[in-house]
């Protein structure tokens, strides 16, 4: 067992600090998914059973991770449990010192173990951090597909501006194709998370945060707000469906033949505070839309504030606040 | 006149509500009747409310926690109980409106009102005995702290009654805090009553900071000071450097809500952002102060009942104060996904993974101090070991936290309301548990009963797991925290087996009760004579139990870190010594809880609006603070004489009762 | 068996004694600073958030704010004479430069709340922006301690007056000259990082 863990531990720390797609066995990863107690039936979780690339690096880096730790933990409980059996008071047999407090060795020791791990997980976080940093946009050969997605009491809102569609409570992707999310909200604070798809992001009013996930294959993902957002918070889910290039493409067929039109009377009759709208497509939708939403507490948008924002590379949302 | 106050503010329609209101009431009237009965209310006015003494105010605090505890955790079961009931499109017995207020009260509770008083409770009680003092710096502060805890405490109760409570989790992110989006009093109530005793909170830190810097026993230079008195210090310090950012963010959250004020609305260039930061400058820090003393109380517990010194005590005193310093430096890991760049979460990410180490060290310095003992299994010890199995897994799932990659699946998930749980219940319950044990007796005169504590042992421990392991499970596969009801199917099963998890912790806080009056009831069983019940190692177990009002009737000279242990090993202990001087000691007042009687009135009254009440209790306060000033007459003196008899009795009933060999260590019996 | 007692040679019993007190009133003060930090920091990164609104530059008068600053600064030299005549034991000097340093401190709040009620009637109220929402609290919460520390002084001189000048007096004194001078520290990065910041 412990080889096993430690050979993991050797693949799993060159693909960290090498190349990040080294891919694992998949006999490997069911394997190491058991490992963490109490994780039992573990790939059958969201999060041990990614369908999106990031989703599936971030299973990587949390199992990485906890096996690293655990290598500290597993001995430290073990010998804490040990020591408290072995030198009971009521085993004379085992030795006792009762003035021994003080080894510098073994000070160097516990100060070693916990720098060396520490050591690890702070290459590990500098190097996952920024290849996971959710405004990094993916490589890929299939051009990305816009999303702008907007908070809402208690719904979300989903803009494609390269269609002029957009839907509500219900997500729309191709599988195997970037999405490019940019998000805001319309007042409270929100976060916007399909956990097998992988990393969340906060959708905040006035500000734009950013976001990239990718499907790799076709299937109907639960999303959900993640961060607590009033009265209407829990039914603020929705079904991410990742589809196929062509059903993709026949859904957004089908959305701009829909009745409904997305124009600033119909964002504001939407906006109102209501939770379980039925799922609804929009044609036509407002092009400015989302930029007005991100600027409706601006008291004087001016032309060239926003193109300047646009052309921000990585903004951060101070920035976008500024 | 009576401002937005309407009877309209008591839900009267609301059956749990009125049910609890109804027993509440009930209860409150069979105990004031009860002291009315037993004509209690002078004693209990001139002995405890108006009391200045440290043990009696530490005292005080510990039983505010239990009361809150109870009321903390009627709150977390109800939560459990709507989670195991509103599965695949149910909606539950608990409305959004109610869950949400529940689950916010639960978090404010829990830490302002169960840990903060445990912790403040207990290092009043034990720190002045750990460094020879016979009070705090500022006994009359002291007092006021307590009182101002209270209100805030009393505050939040009566939000349940009269009006209702925050909505907003228990940290109230703007703009929901706002009034745009929370109209109500809820986030009035939350204000006000975190202000009122977190002011309390902060008067405390300047006091203890001072009584351990300047109140030492002679001879007791930094690094001869118990451990437990470190991490107290450390936690101080916090305390001082952080209460402020608190009351200063929930003053300007204030400005917006009172005063049209843009510091965190939408509209007009607020920024909820700033919010979220100085709330969490203040937050993480918070956490190691509640943890911090409880560190030092299994440094001590662990100690004396391996019959060893603490392995390691300077590496103990580095790490404690490394972990102060570096607690200042991890506040954004909380919020990894609010889309700062990479740079800023690794930063955040690796400092929060580095303040690991010196709470590694700690583990295994405990670790060592076990190594080579003679453990005896008490109740104090088994919250020890619980503590360590625990901590260790609370700590490396916080280090998964803290990595930025894995936080943006796990932040906002039962994964994260695991982890905290197991820290805070497995650090700071199991901490203050243990030394509420260990240093019962200092305080009482009495051992607690064993049987019940590891009964209450147990119960704790089972139902931690089982209530919390399931959360892990739950964050793994996506679900979020503070979800009023859900229709995954697969979570359904694992929160039954959390609601049986809280049940089983209910039944450890019944077993606690009892402990409590079994103990009291064999009290004259259970007395403990020498002072030293658990065969001591630092200072507070060399005087008598209960400890006399004045501490040390002699302000001993220290000449090593286990003062008493040295002082048994050479035979220097329990010797009777010939003379006795005057002590000075500070008079009981009333100032305390007349001056937090107007602040009750004060806060209530702009929680309501009702502002001429608030402009008379102001002016109240103010004045009855000013009049305090002009009392000339604070301290008084306990005679030589009366020191005397009492330090007579304390011998006789030693000489007459133990042996001498009793009163030595074990191990020097061996050697000798 | 008494012979060689472990006890101190000195017992200190007595509470409140006076270096306790300075050492814990200077603690407040480090926290009170610390309040005063949040609202640097936050004036900090509110201060272009004018929402359309006035800026600083617009609004501040330089020459007014610049005789607040320096009656506060004078305030704390009469405050200082005072101590040196409560420290010579001289009562009357005592009251009177108390006296003095409460009619500047008067001037000082009588002035802030001048320049308040003429932004707020100019239409530059402290909910006008979030900028404003942070120089009206920063500069108020500023004022609120010099009006606090006024209502001290007066107790302070009725106690002088009461109870002559004991140690309690002298102590008190001690700590109330910390706070006067820490506010009039506290009014200089106000004065350099607000106001005159506009102008540079």
């Amino acid at each position: 067992m412990l080889n096993l863990l430690v050979r993991y531990l050797r693949i799993a720390l060159e693909s960290a600090m090498g190349a990040t797609s080294a891919r694992l066995p998949r006999w490997l990863v069911r394997l190491l998914c058991t490992v963490p107690a109490g994780l039992l039936a573990g790939c059958h979780l969201a999060l041990f059973d990614p369908k999106g690339d990031i989703g599936v690096q971030e299973r990587h880096l949390i199992l990485l991770s906890l096996v690293l730790m655990l290598m500290v933990v597993v001995p430290v409980i073990a010998l804490t449990l040990f020591f408290f059996w072995r030198y009971r008071a009521s085993n004379t047999k085992a030795t006792y010192a009762p003035t021994w407090a003080h080894s510098t060795k073994i000070e160097i020791v516990v100060w070693a173990i916990p720098c060396v791990i520490v050591a690890f997980l702070a290459v590990l976080i500098w190097r996952s951090t920024h290849v996971l940093d959710p405004y990094r946009p993916l490589a890929s050969d299939v051009p990305p597909v816009r999303v702008e997605v907007v908070a809402l009491n208690w719904k979300w809102l989903f803009i494609y501006p390269d269609y002029g569609v957009a839907s509500v409570n219900q997500l729309v992707i191709p599988a195997n194709t970037p999405v490019d999310f940019v998000l805001t909200a319309d007042s409270l604070m929100n976060s916007f998370f399909i956990p097998r798809l992988g990393s969340q992001i906060y959708a905040m009013a006035g500000m734009q945060t950013q976001l990239h996930l990718i499907a790799d294959a076709p299937g109907v993902y639960a999303g959900m707000s993640s961060a607590y957002s009033g009265e209407g918070f829990s039914d603020m889910r929705f079904n991410a469906i990742a589809t196929t290039g062509i059903g993709f493409r026949q859904w957004i067929q089908r959305a701009r033949g829909a009745p409904a039109k997305l124009t600033r009377d119909a964002y504001r009759a939407l906006s109102q505070p209501s939770t379980n709208p039925p799922a609804m497509v929009y044609a036509d939708v407002d092009r400015n839309l989302f930029q007005s939403v991100v600027n409706q507490y601006m008291p004087k948008p001016k032309a060239e504030d926003m193109s300047a924002m646009a052309s921000m590379a990585h903004p951060t949302p101070k920035q976008v606040k500024e | 006149m009576i401002g937005k106050l309407t009877l309209g503010a008591i839900p009267f329609h609301e059956p749990i509500i009125m049910g609890t209101l109804m027993v509440v009431l009930l209860g409150g009237i069979a105990l004031l009747g009860a002291i009315t009965y037993f004509g209690k209310w002078q004693y209990l006015w001139t002995e405890w409310f108006t009391s200045v003494d440290h043990k009696r105010i530490g005292v005080m605090y510990i039983i505010l926690a239990l009361i809150m505890l109870v009321r903390g955790f009627a709150d977390a079961i109800m939560m459990r109980a709507q989670q195991a009931v509103a599965a695949n499109g149910a909606a539950g017995y608990l409305p959004p409106h109610h869950y949400d207020q529940i689950f916010t009260a639960h978090g404010v509770i829990m830490i302002f009102f169960v840990a903060t008083p445990l912790i403040l409770g207990l290092m009043n009680v034990i720190v002045p005995l750990q460094i020879g003092a016979r009070d705090v710096a500022f006994p009359f502060l002291n007092q006021l702290s307590f009182w101002l805890s209270v209100v805030g405490a009393v505050l939040v109760m009566l939000s349940m009654f009269v009006g209702d409570f925050a909505a907003t989790g228990w940290v109230a992110y703007p703009p929901l805090s706002e009034l745009g989006y929370s109209p109500t009093v809820g986030v009035d109530y939350y204000i006000w009553s975190l202000q009122v005793s977190g002011l309390g909170t902060l008067l405390t830190g300047v006091n203890l900071v001072v009584t351990i810097l300047r109140m030492r026993a002679p001879g007791m230079d930094l690094m001869k000071m118990p451990v437990f008195t470190w991490t107290a210090l450390i936690t101080n310090m916090l305390i001082i450097a952080v209460f402020p950012v608190l009351t200063a963010t929930l003053a300007l959250l204030t400005a917006d809500r009172y005063l049209g004020m843009h510091f965190f609305t939408n509209e007009l260039g607020g920024n909820a952002m700033m919010y979220i930061n100085l709330i969490w400058v203040w937050g993480h820090p918070e956490v190691y102060i509640l943890i911090l003393p409880c560190f030092g109380a299994f440094s001590e517990i662990i100690a004396t009942f391996s019959g060893k010194p603490l392995f390691g005590y300077k590496s103990m005193v580095y790490a404690t104060s490394s972990i102060g310093v570096l607690s200042f430096f991890v506040w954004l890991h909380h919020f990894f996904t609010m889309g700062s760049g990479a740079n800023v979460n690794a930063f955040f990410g690796i400092m929060t993974s580095i303040i690991s180490i010196p709470t590694g060290v700690k583990l295994f310095n405990w670790l060592f101090t076990m190594y080579r003992g003679r453990i005896r299994y008490h109740s104090s010890t088994l919250w020890t070991v619980g503590f360590m199995v625990t901590f260790a897994v609370g700590g490396m799932t916080g280090v998964l936290l803290a990595v930025p990659g894995a936080d943006f699946v796990l932040h906002n998930s039962l994964f994260l309301v695991a982890h905290f749980h197991n820290v805070i219940i497995g650090g700071v319950v199991f901490g203050s548990l243990a030394a509420i044990t260990f240093w019962f007796p200092k305080v009482f005169g009495f051992t607690l009963n064993e049987f019940w504590g590891k009964v209450s042992f147990w119960c704790w421990q089972i139902g931690f797991y089982l209530a919390f392991m399931p959360l892990y499970v739950l964050g793994f596969d996506g679900m979020t925290r503070r979800m009023n009801h859900y229709s995954n199917p697969d979570w359904h099963p694992w929160l039954i087996v959390a609601l049986c998890g809280a049940v089983v912790i209910g039944a450890g806080i019944v077993a606690m009760g009892i402990q409590f009056a079994v103990s009291i009831r064999d009290r004259h069983a259970h007395r403990d004579i020498t002072g030293d019940p658990w065969n001591g190692r630092s200072l507070e177990w060399a005087t008598s139990s209960p400890a006399p009002l004045y501490n040390f009737a002699h302000i001993p000279q220290i000449t090593s870190l286990e003062q008493h242990w040295d002082d048994k090993v050479s035979g220097r202990a329990y010797s009777q010594p010939d003379q006795y001087e005057d002590i000075h000691m500070p008079r009981n007042t009333g100032a305390g809880i007349i001056l937090s009687g107007f602040s009750f009135a004060l806060c209530f009254s702009l929680v309501w609006h009702i502002w001429p009440l608030a402009v008379a209790s102001l002016i109240g306060a103010i004045a009855t603070f000013i009049v305090r000033t002009y009392d000339r007459d604070v301290d008084y003196v306990i005679p030589a004489s009366e020191v005397a008899r009492i330090e007579r009795d304390r011998y006789v009933r030693l000489w007459t009762t133990v042996s001498s060999p009793d009163l030595r260590p074990i191990h020097f019996e061996k050697a000798a | 068996m008494s012979a060689s007692l472990p006890y101190a040679v000195h017992e200190t019993a007595g509470h409140d004694n006076a270096s306790m007190t300075t050492v814990g009133f200077w603690i407040y003060l480090m926290s009170d600073c610390l309040i005063f930090a949040v609202l640097f920091a936050t004036f900090g990164v509110l201060v272009h958030s004018t929402a359309g609104g006035p800026d600083g530059k617009g609004l501040f008068e330089l020459p007014f704010v610049l005789g607040e600053t320096m009656l506060l600064l004078v305030s704390s030299f009469t405050f200082g004479a005072g101590m040196l005549s409560a420290q010579a034991g001289r009562k009357k000097q005592l009251l009177a430069w108390l006296a003095v340093t409460f009619v500047l401190g008067l001037a000082f709040i009588a002035m802030e709340l001048h320049e308040f009620s003429t932004l707020i009637h100019e239409g530059a109220g402290p909910s006008k922006s979030a900028f404003l929402s942070s120089f009206f609290t920063l500069v108020g919460t500023h004022g609120l301690h010099v009006t606090c520390g006024l209502a001290w002084l007066i107790v302070m001189a009725h106690q002088v007056v009461r109870f002559g000048l004991d140690g309690i007096a002298l102590r008190r004194l001690a700590c109330l000259s910390l706070f006067w001078h820490f506010l009039d520290l506290i009014w200089i990065c106000v004065f350099t990082f607000v106001y005159l910041r506009e102008f540079l």
